[in-house]
């Protein structure tokens, strides 16, 4: 059994490694006001975080994470660029996994930079390989920039490319969404327009209630309207989105499948450039970049606030285990905390207490060149 | 020791509760003055009747203070985590039938799914300012559904009665609420989404797997379990 005091001095061993890297120790209150989480994360954070409250402040939440607290004090009074590590609890529900923790500690490194987003990236999962390095952890890495600017590039409305932008996240409904603006789902789109039109016939004498004004109703019947009219998403392009769903190889190899995909659909070619010039950063500082793994569908379902390059550290003789580490680059949420103003901004966070339960980490502390060849497939 | 059996303690839950057994030779009813929750059981030995309100009988199932419970199981859904963990069904009592529904204003008329819902959503938090609001007293059932459902940009209001009147007030958007004719729902100018039944509800006869059974317990058990027709 490990003990508390065990996980304590490991998370500080590793706050102080992160410390070394150039990090400045920042602190976070552990009660986060709930509406800005809310409002970030939706409905679903209340199944996932401990809600509380007061007559003073309203709803509070035992901090979930250590990233929205980092971000706000970044962007009210944060140095350009800078570097942050922390080390404390997260509190999360279980209510469907109550075996899983409800009480750990995390310790995290975030890096706040606005030019060469492909170095800050590089240098984040570097760091966390090398750390992890003694325990021969396997890495999945993934990219949600390239589904983004997949998306961004379609032949099709602006209203469906913001629909599918809005649900990358949520696969099932991305995949719902996509059929119904492809050719097979025609008829779905003109059912949906059709029925708009039946019950506005049949609503003589039904009076208007709720918030929802009748000029809403009226745009959404516009928005239908459109969509029965445009020409579905064709099948290539369709295709092609698949196949890059699909990419699942050592980065080297996605690499080249993309750049092939590029050729048919240029506009993801500066995502693709910004993978190739990320790879390259990452060998420059050791990465065993040839047999890394990348999945352009890595990160879909599990970590919404990531916009573009993921990672996650697992155990491959634990696959009961969540990610010993795991992170990303979350620019799209910097401008949400930030109102008004944005900054690219990427991190991770290690577990502690899965570090110690496969081992630990005795005998590290080399520099990153140290860790190449440490991350098994 | 007695086994422990937790009841409606009034309407048409109890005394429907109470023919459903009565039916099958285990005579319940409630004894002293109408206001005093006092009970009877005859004909089996050891079973002891505990009133209680329906939404308090999964919280004692769970704890295991009663070995068996009568409610709804819309109820044990929503608050219980992993129910099947805490509770067995042993039988669905074919009364107090009702659907945990989604409904939103007839008026809507571009309105008729989850997907339509969703949409609607989008467009409602980018004019409005803030989420789309559900009313309802079933937050874990309605959540866990539109999760899985994958809508976004809603959030749950709580309503514990009258919720239907949430819309007319602006107090909400839509309602998630249980319904039998959906004539409260029209009554108020709604309209249920089609194909999008959260639960389907029932009276239902729960046993607890936390309880204690004494040697004693579990021979009643066998008689009363051979009596309703149950396999226990």
């Amino acid at each position: 059994m490990i003990s508390k005091a065990d996980i304590r001095a490991e998370a500080a061993r590793l706050l102080a490694r992160f410390e070394q890297a150039g990090a400045t120790a920042v602190e976070a209150d552990i009660l986060q006001p709930a509406d800005v989480l809310l409002d970030l994360y939706g409905e679903d954070i209340r199944g996932r975080a401990y809600v509380t409250s007061d007559a003073w402040r309203g709803e509070q939440m035992l901090r979930p994470d250590f990233t929205v607290p980092v971000v706000q004090m970044h962007m009210q009074h944060g140095a350009d660029p800078a570097r942050y590590a922390y080390a404390g609890e997260v509190f999360r529900r279980q209510e469907d996994a109550p075996e899983r923790a409800h009480e750990y500690i995390q310790v995290g490194y975030e890096v706040f930079e606005r030019d060469n987003a492909a170095a800050s990236d590089a240098e984040v999962f570097a760091l966390f390989a090398d750390l992890l390095a003694p325990l021969k952890l396997r890495a999945a890495t993934g990219d949600i920039g390239i589904l983004k600017a997949a998306i961004t590039g379609l032949k099709t409305t602006d209203r469906r490319k913001a629909a599918l932008l809005r649900h990358i996240w949520r696969p099932r409904r991305f995949r719902s969404l996509l059929k119904r603006y492809s050719t097979q789902g025609t008829a779905q789109r003109e059912l949906m327009l059709e029925r708009t039109v039946n019950n506005a016939a049949a609503m003589e004498g039904t009076p208007h209630v709720g918030l929802r004004s009748v000029a809403e109703v009226a745009l959404r019947y516009d928005s239908l309207r459109e969509d029965a009219a445009t020409d579905p998403i064709s099948d290539t392009e369709m295709a092609l989105l698949d196949d890059i769903l699909a990419l699942r190889e050592t980065a080297p190899h996605v690499l080249s499948n993309l750049r092939d995909i590029a050729v048919d659909m240029p506009a993801i070619s500066p995502a693709v450039s910004a993978l190739a010039a990320r790879l390259d950063a990452m060998d420059a500082l050791g990465v065993d970049v040839e047999n890394l793994a990348f999945e352009t569908s890595y990160g879909r379902s599990s970590m919404e606030y990531y916009d573009g390059f993921v990672f996650g550290f697992y155990a491959p003789t634990r696959p009961d285990l969540p990610p010993v580490g795991s992170g990303g680059r979350y620019d799209a949420l910097t401008k949400v905390l930030g109102q008004g103003s944005e900054i690219p901004a990427v991190g991770g966070v290690i577990r502690p207490a899965q570090v110690l339960e496969l081992g630990g980490l005795t005998g590290t502390g080399d520099h990153y060149a140290a860790g190449k060849g440490g991350l098994s497939q | 020791m007695t086994i422990k059996l937790g009841v409606p303690s009034k309407g048409r839950l109890m005394e429907k509760t109470f023919d459903w057994f009565g039916e099958r030779g285990v005579s319940l009813r409630r004894t002293g003055s109408e206001r005093e929750y006092a009970a009877a059981v005859e004909g089996v030995d050891g079973l002891e009747l505990v009133l209680l309100s329906a939404s308090e009988i999964p919280r004692e199932l769970a704890a295991g203070r009663i070995h068996m419970g009568v409610t709804g199981s819309d109820l044990v859904r929503d608050k219980l985590a992993l129910w099947q963990e805490q509770v067995t069904e042993m039988a669905l009592l074919g009364f107090g039938h009702a659907d945990l529904i989604i409904a939103v204003p007839k008026c809507w008329a571009d309105v008729e799914t989850l997907d339509d819902l969703d949409a609607v959503a989008a467009s409602f938090r980018a004019e409005h300012g803030f989420r789309l609001r559900i009313a309802t007293k079933y937050h874990h059932l309605v959540r866990e559904y539109l999760r899985a459902n994958g809508v976004a940009d809603y959030q749950l209001v709580d309503s514990q009665g009258a919720t239907e009147g949430t819309v007319k007030n602006l107090t909400a958007e839509a309602v998630a609420d249980i319904t039998s004719t959906g004539e409260t729902l029209r009554a108020n100018h709604l309209k249920i989404l089609s194909g999008a039944v959260v639960h389907k509800s029932q009276a239902t006869l729960f046993k607890s797997r936390r309880a204690q059974w004494s040697d004693s317990d579990r021979g009643n058990f066998r008689v009363l379990a051979e009596k309703l027709g149950l396999s226990g």
